[in-house]
């Protein structure tokens, strides 16, 4: 038994052994396939997650800490009232096309995007330009109507990545960026495949030859396939049960990092009970975050207590203000009226966070008195066009997965139909500051207003389960920008 | 015979019109607006205007059906809300995965089915009836998608001698292709071959205890020639039947199984496009698989005539 036991790990390893030899090429697994290949025209996050950073590049990007970096400008300045951005563009940069990219380019792209019949999903980030000037090849100057406070991390985003006028329309099949990575095929349903780009202007940044994207929704088959070795690396896998297991297999790097995603309960502002801020603090105080988390994402993912991706350098840890009090729950709800208890509905998404958690939250507000009925709904159609547009709801539950998002409280006509002037005015007030010190101050304000009233349950930040072959370096732990950056990706001899 | 082809043929076109009213009809009440979807939460409500008009979904519902149905006469499947691509390329694509995947699990089913069948029958109550009858209690039980995660498990994940899903393309050569389709073809036709075997069995037992059976083994036909010749041929009609039946339950059981094992075909492309609401996509897939269907059936009932002459005297 032993004996063939030995012969069998022998064969094993000398069935891999080639494979490791300076190993040029990637293979990583996404659960969902983007529906197209250009980010400046759709919102779904799979289309940044292969094409950010990887096949095309902004004027500044974000890096794996949240920072902004120069990107394809390397530096700007900023005039002292705010409003005029002058930026100094790389020279010898090329397009995938073997076009030259410059100061005419960056205009294209971002009138493109911030025109009537644009379809870019955050036109608002380009809403505050006024004019774009091209004085000279290298330089691009951008006046806008009024400051804004983010708008250097907005252009690092996908949806402002700069395009070329000759290529843009096609874009969505036949992508062609400045990237380190030109696109090569995809076979619908399955991969994309991309190619160094050998004309990349800093080319020495890249180690990898190939890199392969392949769809795998079904969580059982994402797990087999790395297991398999069809799979380098699997940067958000979908089976927070299974992932413990990675953790103990010296084989594969299992390292849980954080998303934009904040997982929230939203509730109807507009309706009784939850027009009551009172209710909303009884209803927060009886739900126990650490084991939500536990049991609705096997203990990954970081308690939030209020709207703010731990990613960012402005986030502020909130979960104290409102602690799990069950005692206090009752006794707030007593004094809002509903001693007798309480019987509301959470509409719930197909998505395994949303439902187990809709279960939990279920059991642990029946502990305060209150019955939580759960009726499920479909995400996204049967969401969108119910809950969002629609705001026939009491509660319901989702990821909201946008960086920077708090805004999303101080929109008129937004599904919680939350009012808070105050917290409005703080909100235009921080999108306006430029000063970054200042503006995260305000952050830090509008996260403690939140967390005060609570206009949804917040309840933790959506784990970035990664995934990887340990002998693999460069893969981000979290995700400040739905991204997965493989530019300076390795592999270790 | 003729007359049969054309009364069958017109009553296809007709139910092939009635299906298109039908899934028209259904997707229209279906809630979801595509372009909420491709935009996100964070779009704003003149960016929704402006793709829902690119969609050509400012349209009034008469419009886009006449408009969907008289681009299918011309050949053309219109383009997907999501991909933004022609719905033929699409579905072309996928096609050279459903396709031969259905058509080896047929035949893996049928190359089963037909023999155990058979032999079952021929020694009935015997250790080789046995054994064929537990295994079609055991296929008709166990669903395709769970026989289907049992072999990734052991067949990929265990042994390594296949991939543990994904399809690498027709480009990458034969064999790769056949080695990517064998375990989800086996696990699709598994649970079929089962019901098929019990078929083929209890046909060929009906048939071998009829008058003409006994003739011909009266008139001194040894055991074999009489099987081959008088006993299978006949009991290949209601055999037939039912495979006519099973194709549907091919297409629709590669959903499951392409989603197992992650194969690029229809079904995913179907799922995927439901969930996007690309409501393009969804009305020319359920047309193609309700065409498939309907096509398979009248595909059988000439079938019919072929293998039973009596039938093609009378339509």
């Amino acid at each position: 038994m032993s004996k063939r036991f030995l012969a069998a790990a022998l064969l094993f390893s000398v069935s891999l052994a080639p494979a490791y030899a300076a190993k040029t090429s990637l293979v990583v697994g996404m659960p969902i396939e983007p529906p197209g290949l250009d980010p400046t025209i759709a919102a779904p996050v799979a289309i940044r997650e292969v094409t950010w950073a990887n096949l095309y590049e902004g004027l500044v990007r974000i890096d794996r800490n949240g920072k902004v970096q120069p990107m394809l400008a390397k530096s700007w300045e900023v005039a002292p009232d705010g409003l005029t951005y002058t930026f100094r563009l790389q020279t010898g940069v090329k397009f995938h096309d073997g076009s030259a990219f410059d100061s005419a380019d960056v205009k294209f792209a971002f009138d493109r995007a911030r025109a009537p019949n644009s379809t870019n999903a955050q036109k608002q980030i380009l809403a505050p330009i006024e004019a774009i000037e091209t004085p000279d090849p290298a330089t691009v100057v951008i006046k806008l109507k009024e400051t804004s406070g983010n708008f250097l991390t907005y252009l690092g985003w996908g949806d402002a990545v700069i395009v070329a006028p000759e290529t843009a329309e096609n874009n969505k099949a036949n992508p062609v960026g400045t990237g380190p990575f030109k696109f090569k095929s995809w076979t619908r349903g399955d991969r994309v495949e991309l190619t160094r780009n050998p004309d990349y202007w800093q080319k020495e940044k890249t180690k990898l030859e190939t890199v392969t994207f392949r769809f795998i929704s079904d969580p059982q088959a994402q797990v087999a396939a790395l297991r398999a070795g069809d799979l380098d690396a699997f940067p958000n896998l979908s089976a927070p049960e299974l992932f413990s297991e990675f953790q103990k297999d010296a084989r594969f790097k299992a390292v849980a990092g954080n998303t934009e995603g904040e997982i929230v309960a939203g509730m109807n502002s507009a309706k009784k009970p939850f027009d009551d801020p009172r209710v909303r603090r009884a209803l927060m105080h009886a739900v126990d975050r650490k084991s939500l988390v536990e049991g609705a994402y096997s203990g990954f993912g970081q308690p939030i207590g209020s709207f703010f991706s731990p990613n960012h350098p402005a986030f502020v840890d909130m979960t104290a203000v409102i602690p799990y009090d069950p005692a206090k729950a009752k006794a707030l709800l007593a004094e809002a009226g509903h001693g007798g208890g309480l019987s509301i509905t959470i509409k719930t998404p197909q998505m395994a966070y949303a439902s187990r958690s809709a279960e939990l939250l279920s059991a642990m507000l029946a502990e305060a008195g209150v019955e939580l009925k759960i009726i499920p709904t479909e995400f996204p159609a049967k969401w969108i066009e119910e809950v969002f547009r629609g705001k026939d709801y009491d509660m319901t539950i989702v990821a909201h997965a946008e960086p920077l998002d708090m805004d999303i409280f101080a929109r008129d006509n937004y599904y919680f139909n939350y009012k808070n002037d105050k917290f409005k005015a703080l909100i235009a007030d921080a999108a306006k500051t430029t000063d970054e010190k200042a503006r995260f101050a305000k952050y830090a304000e509008a996260q403690k207003i939140l967390a005060e009233d609570v206009p949804a349950l917040f309840l933790f930040q959506l784990p970035k389960l990664g995934v990887w072959n340990a002998k693999l370096n460069g893969l981000w732990e979290n995700s400040p920008v739905p991204s997965n950056d493989v530019t300076e990706v390795t592999w270790s001899e | 015979m003729l007359r049969l082809v054309i009364s069958r043929f017109v009553s296809l076109a007709v139910t092939l019109l009635a299906v298109s009213l039908a899934i028209f009809l259904i997707l229209e009440v279906l809630p979801g607006d595509p372009a909420a979807i491709m935009l996100g939460t964070a779009a704003r409500e003149d960016t929704l205007a402006a793709l829902r008009q690119e969609l050509g979904l400012d349209q009034p519902a008469l419009v886009r059906y006449l408009h969907w149905i008289g681009g299918i006469l011309r050949g053309d499947l219109g383009t997907s809300i999501t991909y933004k691509m022609p719905v033929s390329t699409l579905v072309g694509e996928r096609m050279v995965v459903t396709l031969p995947l259905s058509l080896l699990a047929i035949l893996i089913s049928t190359m089963l089915a037909l023999p155990l069948g058979v032999a079952a029958a021929a020694r009935r109550d015997g250790p080789v009836d046995r054994a064929v009858l537990v295994f079609s209690q055991l296929g008709v039980a166990v669903p395709n998608f769970w026989i289907g995660l049992l072999f990734i498990l052991f067949f990929a994940t265990r042994l390594g001698w296949f991939p543990a899903g994904g399809f690498p393309g027709w480009n990458a050569g034969i064999g790769p292709a056949l080695q990517a389709l064998l375990l989800p073809a086996v696990a699709l036709a598994l649970p079929q071959a089962a019901v098929l075997t019990r078929v083929t069995r209890s046909a060929t037992l009906e048939v071998i205890g009829a008058d003409f059976v006994r003739t011909a083994r009266a008139k001194g036909v040894n055991k074999g020639a009489t099987l081959r010749r008088h006993v299978v041929p006949n009991a290949l009609i209601p055999v037939t039947t039912i495979l006519g039946l099973q194709l549907s339950f091919f297409f629709g059981g590669a959903i499951l199984v392409e989603n197992v094992f992650n194969l690029p075909g229809l079904g995913r492309l179907a799922y995927q496009a439901l969930n996007q609401r690309d409501l393009v996509v969804i009305k020319d897939i359920v047309l193609i698989f309700s065409g498939l269907v309907i096509v398979v059936n009248f595909v059988v009932d000439i079938g019919y005539a072929i293998l039973d002459p009596r039938l093609r005297s009378r339509p």
